[in-house]
């Protein structure tokens, strides 16, 4: 129900220290950062914009678990073919997998 | 660009897909209900309903801020644009939802001083630009938005900026959840929770949905790899009889929420004791009001404002789309007298109502009636 | 004297109704209601098989010549932005409405409305912006008018453009002529005439350095001619309602499908960007550059190739192509095997927020 967009901190503003100039895939604008919590916002940061507003900044660490996980997930695919290809039982390890 | 692109990764998506694939017990249906507009429109736009088991159906929920805005609050907000010296601000999505006497386009186009703002802070700019006339902001979104009018208000206040002030719309998603579970023809079996809401309430709110009701939540992003992770956790979950709040967008949101803006938002916002809702009718304590000291800058107290009352047209079947009892093209109108560009009901307002995202984008030869 | 091309005659238009009760800024938008207006009011009034066409330029022989001819009207706010101004969209936009026509440009008019106050400077720049827009695609312009109307009554100044062109060889470019298995060339990325024109109103305080696409396209649509001769079946350059709303509209023409390749669109990053950020779908947006050309299957790759190869065709690509199901659809497959109908433009884009 409300878009919002991942942004790059390109610099905070000098003279109105809630402003962030804020980069979307090549296009700047000003976003405010007075939601924030963590007060110690830098260039280089990622935030979530929405109307104008940062809602949260990004964490690095936990974007690349989910992706680490995900692609584990096919490796495990992966690893479970290769077992099909020398096929034995497989209905029943795909069902063992759903039970 | 970064934090989208990876999550769009089609390698990625096959293997969550192929996952959910295995997983799936092909002996049941699923019923899941993404509850906010903007999974829908991703759902749709991705043409995620193609990657999915067939035995999964999408239930497209009730958080879609213009889609259940009442008919009656346009007419109240456009008569305030019929003031002389008034400059109505509206986010892009409001310019397009008719009232019973056109849309703000509509009424702009024939003379209303009627503009489209990206922020509420746009809004009050434009009042400092223009001491001449008074600005109102159409104030409407849930709790995701609900923070940025707080922030906005504050600083008028702060400011002593008088020429401004806030026609205040804002709901709130859980009541709407509720509204939902409790009625009677009720079948879902999980919920995809909004994720940009959670970014300011955290994932607590929804754990009575777990709790009192045996409904798994996950709380979700709204790229594609996103909201496949979650339906399959739903998944996992109802298959372990398991009914817990689950947090799949970690990288955005704090379990706890963001503490900030809910302190701004219990400063500017008292609960309504009711408010109508399109398609769902009354629920109580589900919207904001401003609180009383900041009545310089409310609306509802600076104009006369008519209190439209408007009930949803009858053959418009909304609140059964909206429950999950019937899918978007079994509305008797869908497509036909209710469309985009001419919208009877309000699911069909915005790109984010479940029956314009389906009339937009779904391909409708593919499509099961 | 003045005979139709065969093949407009014997079109039946499907009949359309206008009862709008009054002109919206969605009319003037490029997408449905524009074509409701356009079909349902205009059009009934002064039927004739010319006409009927609805093509970009009105195409009909005089003697045994055929020519092309085209009018447009051009009212944009800012009147200048960067990449261009409305000067010289006035002269690109008829000129390209003749080129996707198959006419090589002869010659133009051209019509002010001025409001009384523009400073002259401003005036004397578009003219000056136009003068050299058409000295580069080496037309003339020949005549016009000037009216002046109170203040207040027009954005500074509008324009509209006449113009002639000759219709090369026994080039006959039809929706009709369009097979399955055809597929959709387009000639660069999308929507920075859009996208520049929507920031550089200021409103949504959105820095970009991106620049309007208006050139003239003739160039290529010559040399495409020449190379492919009626591999070429349909050409059109996607202004208003953008991408989705020209071939929306070839599909509703020829009772075909497009399928378009998402991931073949070429589209700049700051596009994107302002498009996610604003919540706008690319394939909607206004281009003043660009051309979308239904070929042959057979010709598609040396097309491609000779288009790339000249410049500003560098980052020309195969984005789609016909098929016969699902009748007067325009789907697009996205990366991962989904699939999304693309539905001409409702009105204005409008950025969405929630």
């Amino acid at each position: 129900m409300c878009l919002a967009i991942p942004g790059q901190v390109v610099e905070m503003d000098a003279v109105q220290p809630l402003l962030a100039k804020v980069d979307v895939g090549g296009v700047r604008r000003n976003v405010n950062v007075g939601l924030l919590e963590q007060s110690e916002l830098a260039p280089g940061d990622w935030i979530l914009i929405h109307v104008g507003f940062a809602l949260s900044k990004i964490g690095e660490e936990e974007a690349r678990d989910q992706l680490r996980m995900l692609r584990a997930m096919g490796e495990d695919e992966l690893a479970i073919e290769e077992v099909r290809g020398y096929a034995f039982d497989a209905e029943g390890a795909a069902h063992g997998a759903a039970g | 660009m970064k934090y989208v692109d990876e999550f769009r990764d089609p390698d990625l998506i096959r293997n969550v897909s192929r996952e959910l694939a295995q997983v799936v017990d092909p002996e049941r249906d699923y019923r899941i209900m993404e509850v906010c507009g903007g999974h829908t429109h991703a759902i749709y736009r991705h043409g995620l309903r193609d990657v999915l088991p067939d035995n999964i159906e999408l239930v497209h929920g009730p958080g879609c801020p213009v889609c259940v805005l009442p008919t009656g609050r346009v007419d109240d907000g456009l008569s305030i644009a019929r003031h002389p010296d008034t400059i109505l601000c509206c986010f892009g999505d409001m310019m397009r939802v008719p009232g019973t006497q056109g849309t703000p386009l509509e009424l702009k186009a024939t003379g209303a001083d009627i503009r489209m703002v990206y922020s509420p802070l746009d809004a009050l700019a434009l009042a400092q630009q223009h001491p001449e006339k008074h600005v109102c902001f159409f104030a409407i979104g849930f709790e995701t938005t609900a923070p940025s009018t707080a922030l906005t208000l504050l600083r008028a206040q702060a400011q002593g900026i008088r020429n401004f002030s806030i026609f205040c719309n804002h709901v709130t998603i859980v009541p709407a959840m509720r509204a939902i579970l409790d009625s009677p023809d009720m079948r879902i079996d999980g919920f995809v929770g909004p994720g940009h809401v959670s970014t300011i309430t955290g994932c607590r709110p929804y754990e009575f949905i777990a709790a009192d009701y045996g409904k798994p939540v996950v709380v979700a992003g709204f790229e594609p790899l996103d909201i496949l992770e979650a339906i399959l956790w739903i998944v996992q979950q109802l298959h372990a009889g398991e009914a817990k709040v689950e947090n799949q967008y970690r990288r955005i949101v704090p379990w706890e929420g963001n503490r900030a803006a809910l302190g701004a938002l219990a400063r500017v916002f008292a609960l309504r004791p009711y408010f109508e809702w399109r398609g769902l009718g009354f629920i109580s304590q589900s919207a904001l009001a401003l609180r009383p000291e900041f009545m310089p800058w409310d609306a509802e107290v600076q104009f006369e404002i008519p209190g439209v009352r408007v009930t949803d047209p009858k053959a418009a079947q909304c609140g059964e789309v909206l429950k999950g009892v019937l899918k978007p093209p079994q509305c008797k109108l869908f497509g036909k007298e209710c469309n985009p560009e001419r919208p009877v009901g309000a699911l069909m307002v915005s790109s984010e109502g479940a029956c314009a995202a389906h009339y937009r984008y779904a391909s409708r030869q593919l499509v099961e009636v | 004297m003045i005979a139709g091309e065969g093949t407009a005659a014997v079109r039946t238009a499907r009949r359309v109704r206008f009862d709008d009760a009054r002109i919206e800024m969605s009319h003037g938008a490029g997408g449905k209601a524009s074509r409701r207006l356009v079909e349902g009011l205009i059009a009934p009034a002064f039927a004739n098989p010319i006409l009927a066409a609805l093509s970009d330029a009105a195409t009909f022989s005089l003697g045994d010549r055929r020519v092309a001819t085209t009018a447009d009207g051009y009212v944009v706010r800012p009147l200048r932005f960067p990449g261009g101004s409305i000067g010289e969209l006035a002269v690109n936009g008829t000129l390209n409405d003749l080129a996707v026509s198959g006419a090589r440009p002869r010659a133009l008019m051209a019509t002010f409305v001025l409001e009384a106050g523009l400073a002259a400077d401003m005036l004397r720049a578009e003219v000056a912006a136009m003068a050299g827009a058409a000295e580069r695609a080496c037309v003339a312009i020949v005549g016009g008018d000037t009216k002046v109307v109170e203040h207040g009554f027009c954005d500074g100044m509008y324009v509209t453009t006449f113009g002639l062109g000759e219709v090369e060889g026994d080039t006959t470019l039809d929706p009709r002529s369009v097979r399955p298995g055809d597929r959709v060339l387009l000639s660069g990325p999308i929507g920075d005439h859009g996208i520049t024109i929507l920031l550089a109103r200021g409103e949504l305080e959105i820095e970009s350095s991106l620049r309007s696409d208006t050139r003239p396209v003739w160039p290529f649509v010559e040399a495409l001619l020449r190379a492919c001769g009626d591999g070429v079946r349909w050409m059109r350059d996607p202004t208003r309602g953008g991408v989705a709303t020209a071939l929306n509209e070839l599909v509703r023409e020829n009772e075909l499908a497009v399928v378009l390749d998402e991931a073949s669109i070429p589209l700049r990053s700051q596009v994107r960007g302002a498009c996610e950020l604003l919540g706008l779908d690319p394939l909607h947006i206004a281009n003043e550059g660009q051309f979308l050309a239904l070929l042959a299957p057979e010709r598609a790759d040396a097309a491609l190739a000779l288009v790339r190869s000249m410049p500003g065709g560098e980052e020309a690509a195969l984005i789609g192509e016909v098929r016969d199901e699902p009748a007067r659809t325009v789907l697009c497959v996205t990366p991962y095997g989904g699939t999304r109908t693309i539905d001409m433009l409702v009105g204005d884009p409008l950025p969405r927020i929630c």
